[in-house]
């Protein structure tokens, strides 16, 4: 789980990071990669159906994956400083009871939604402090995360299905963004934030320090970053970013539920890795991770376009999520195997030559 | 070293302070589990009664055979996501034989489920070594296309009771002197298991490998080979046990066991596994596994909604990683001031 980091040449690592063109050039490639994925799959979604190229048929695929979407985004930023957040889909699905709760309580929308927001600096706080002051594996303290949100989230609303939200509220699961007709809300929130995202990672202070975190804490934290604190900004970010989501994903559907949002966790990492992001930290950009959200949606769209079974779609999101770990291992297997046939090749020279002598 | 007088002491006091922890840890559990037994027979007597104890140990162990084969993988600093997925794939395979080729006997039924969860384990243990995948990552991918192949093969249908043939659904019901035989029988599976782990040179490699892989694969352990086998027997661990959730259950669709893998890692951890590798038993991952149902039919007995039951788990789940850190820097720090001492 834990990458096995050698002892790593700490300078040099982190003078190849800060050294721009260099360092940028396997990411570009990877991107180049996403941008050729993404063709052919509207190659392939155009082949399948007549369907895919229509304002509905987009309007649907924007709508399909616009909360998960957003919750890639504060991960991206976990991944890069080396930690994972595995608790982002039930923080979503606890914002969302929460909404469905206090509707119920007579409270008016204006007043759920700070509060909302407001949980998930809680809940974001706790994996957070969990994480930097005990100084626990964030991948043991996101999954206890994942049960306990979940769990609150049974205990709130139990078997109940709330869906008396207001129109005025519930109408971004239907109406596209006017002028407009194939984006929805939540798609137009994911590429605004997703450009505030992107210039804060690569073209501040704070973005550069996460990936010093990701590269080499410890040589970060001799650099004078303060990595606990950074640590469990990211948390809280990603939680009230995550309980966003919550509220978008319960108007949406003008449904609040105890599941909304099971598994979700999966695909926000699957997309995120298939970003070009280092499961290992320190490697990654906003705009691959743009570009794998389009491949990822496109994709499940095509398929579902093709009758493919819905529920079997996880074979295709574990397929990507294999993919793109293992291609970026070809070039180092291509080494290995090269080493291993030399390594053959003199076993039998030596031998040959102790068979002569 | 051993020639300076007061050293040898000092060593033996430190192994021993290491070895009381560690056997506080499995006590604490038992202490916990005692006291729960306790309060909820006190409150509702009904929770002693034959058939509820029946119930929870079949139940417990279907879960304390996946948690033993998730504490292999986890003592070597890996982790196995797709259990729960296995799971369901060899339940409703194995238990679909008897409806597509009716006669088949119970042997080979347990064969096909067994075989199945091996096949997955290969795979898994294959991507993480030979691909250097991080386990994390591949069992993710392969929990969601396991399940994704299950929902393929079951498609809406299921496999129903009536279509097992009753020798197969009595295997859970067998009991002797009132403890059910599978119970007996997969203890004593534990007690080899904990057996191995302890005193076989391949078993200790485990512990090395999770303790420090640098210095694991510097003293000439093969880790692949090593984390491979870990990987093939959590497979086949988690196959059994599918077949056994169908002679349990009877009723199986695409679902069956979803979601089982954090509830299994949740009994490893609050067994005392730490959750990076290292240190641990299997002895103790069941008695996490038998805790944590425990919890769960205490709660249905006392008339609480089940609608507790994750946030519980959960909440255990992180008390449990706390106390073992906190335990383990009050014990570095105690074992540090010893050694000082003897110096």
């Amino acid at each position: 789980m834990e990458p096995d980091q050698g002892p790593a040449p700490v300078v040099g690592t982190v003078a190849r990071r800060g050294g721009g063109r260099a360092a940028m050039q396997p990411l570009l490639r990877w991107e180049t990669g996403l941008v050729v994925a993404a063709f052919a799959i509207l190659l392939l979604g155009i082949a399948v159906s007549s369907e895919f190229l229509t304002n509905g048929n987009f309007f649907y695929l924007c709508i399909s994956v616009g909360e998960v979407a957003i919750m890639t985004l504060p991960l991206t930023f976990i991944i890069i400083a080396g930690e994972i957040d595995l608790s982002v889909a039930s923080t979503l699905g606890l914002a969302s009871a929460l909404v469905g709760y206090l509707w119920t309580q007579g409270w008016p929308m204006p007043a759920i939604i700070p509060t909302v927001l407001a949980m998930g600096v809680v809940t974001g706080a706790f994996n957070g402090l969990l994480v930097t002051r005990l100084g626990l594996p964030s991948l043991a303290v996101t999954i206890g995360t994942l049960t306990l949100y979940r769990g609150i989230a049974i205990i709130l609303l139990g078997p109940d299905t709330i869906s008396n939200f207001p129109f005025s509220y519930t109408k971004i699961g239907v109406d596209p963004v006017p002028g407009i007709p194939f984006l929805s809300y939540s798609v137009l929130i994911f590429l605004i934030l997703a450009a505030i995202f992107g210039v804060v990672l690569h073209f501040t202070r704070f973005g550069r320090s996460l990936f010093a975190i990701g590269t080499n804490q410890e040589a970060a934290l001799f650099a004078g970053i303060r990595v606990k604190r950074i640590k469990l900004l990211l948390f809280i970010l990603s939680g009230v970013v995550c309980s966003a989501a919550g509220i978008l994903y319960t108007l949406r559907l003008s449904t609040a539920v105890q599941g909304n949002g099971l598994g979700l966790e999966l695909s926000a990492v699957a997309i995120v890795l298939l970003g070009g992001v280092s499961i290992f930290g320190g490697k990654g950009s906003i705009f691959g991770v743009v570009l794998a959200v389009f491949v990822f949606a496109g994709l499940q769209n095509a398929l579902f376009l093709s009758n493919f079974n819905e529920l079997a779609l996880g074979i295709v999101t574990g397929g990507l999520l294999l993919v793109s770990v293992l291609v970026p291992n070809l070039g180092s297997f291509a080494e290995r195997a090269r080493d291993l046939f030399k390594r053959r090749a003199r076993r039998g020279s030596a031998a040959a030559a102790a068979r002569q002598a | 070293m051993t020639a300076v007088p007061g050293t040898a002491p000092v060593t033996s006091n430190a192994a021993r302070l290491v070895d009381v922890v560690f056997r506080i840890r499995e006590f604490g559990i038992i202490a916990v589990l005692g006291l729960l037994v306790l309060v909820t027979a006190l409150i509702q007597t009904r929770f002693l009664s034959m058939s509820e104890l029946q119930f929870v140990l079949v139940d417990t162990t279907i879960f304390a055979l996946l948690a033993v084969g998730e504490t292999m993988v986890v003592l070597t600093r890996n982790v196995d996501l797709s259990v729960g997925s296995v799971l369901g794939l060899s339940a409703f395979l194995s238990a679909d034989m008897f409806g597509k080729h009716p006669g088949t006997s119970i042997v080979t039924v347990f064969a096909i489920g067994i075989g199945i969860g091996v096949a997955c384990g290969v795979a898994n243990g294959l991507l993480t070594t030979i691909g250097r995948v991080p386990s994390l990552v591949v069992t993710l991918a392969t929990l969601y296309i396991i399940r994704g192949i299950d929902v393929l093969l079951v498609g809406g249908g299921q496999v129903v009771a009536s279509s097992l043939p009753n020798s197969f659904l009595n295997i859970p019901q067998a009991t002797t002197f009132g403890i059910p035989d599978l119970a007996i029988v997969i203890a004593v599976g534990v007690a080899l298991v904990a057996y191995y782990l302890r005193s076989y040179r391949s078993g200790r490699e485990l512990y090395a490998i999770g303790s420090n892989p640098e210095a694991a694969r510097l003293a000439g352990i093969p880790i692949g080979r090593r984390v491979f086998m870990t990987f093939v027997v959590s497979g086949a661990v988690a196959g059994l046990a599918g077949v056994l959730w169908a002679a349990q259950y009877g009723t199986i669709d695409s679902t069956a066991g979803t979601g089982y893998e954090l509830q299994v890692i949740a009994a490893v951890v609050v067994g005392g596994v730490a959750i990076f590798g290292g240190s641990g038993t299997v002895i103790g991952a069941a008695l996490g596994a038998l805790l944590l149902n425990t919890i769960n039919s205490a709660l249905y007995v006392l008339g609480i909604s089940n609608y507790w039951d994750q946030a519980i788990a959960g909440f255990l789940l992180i008390t449990a990683i706390a106390l073992d850190r906190l335990i383990t820097v009050q014990l570095t720090a105690a074992l540090r001031r010893r050694s000082r001492l003897g110096a």
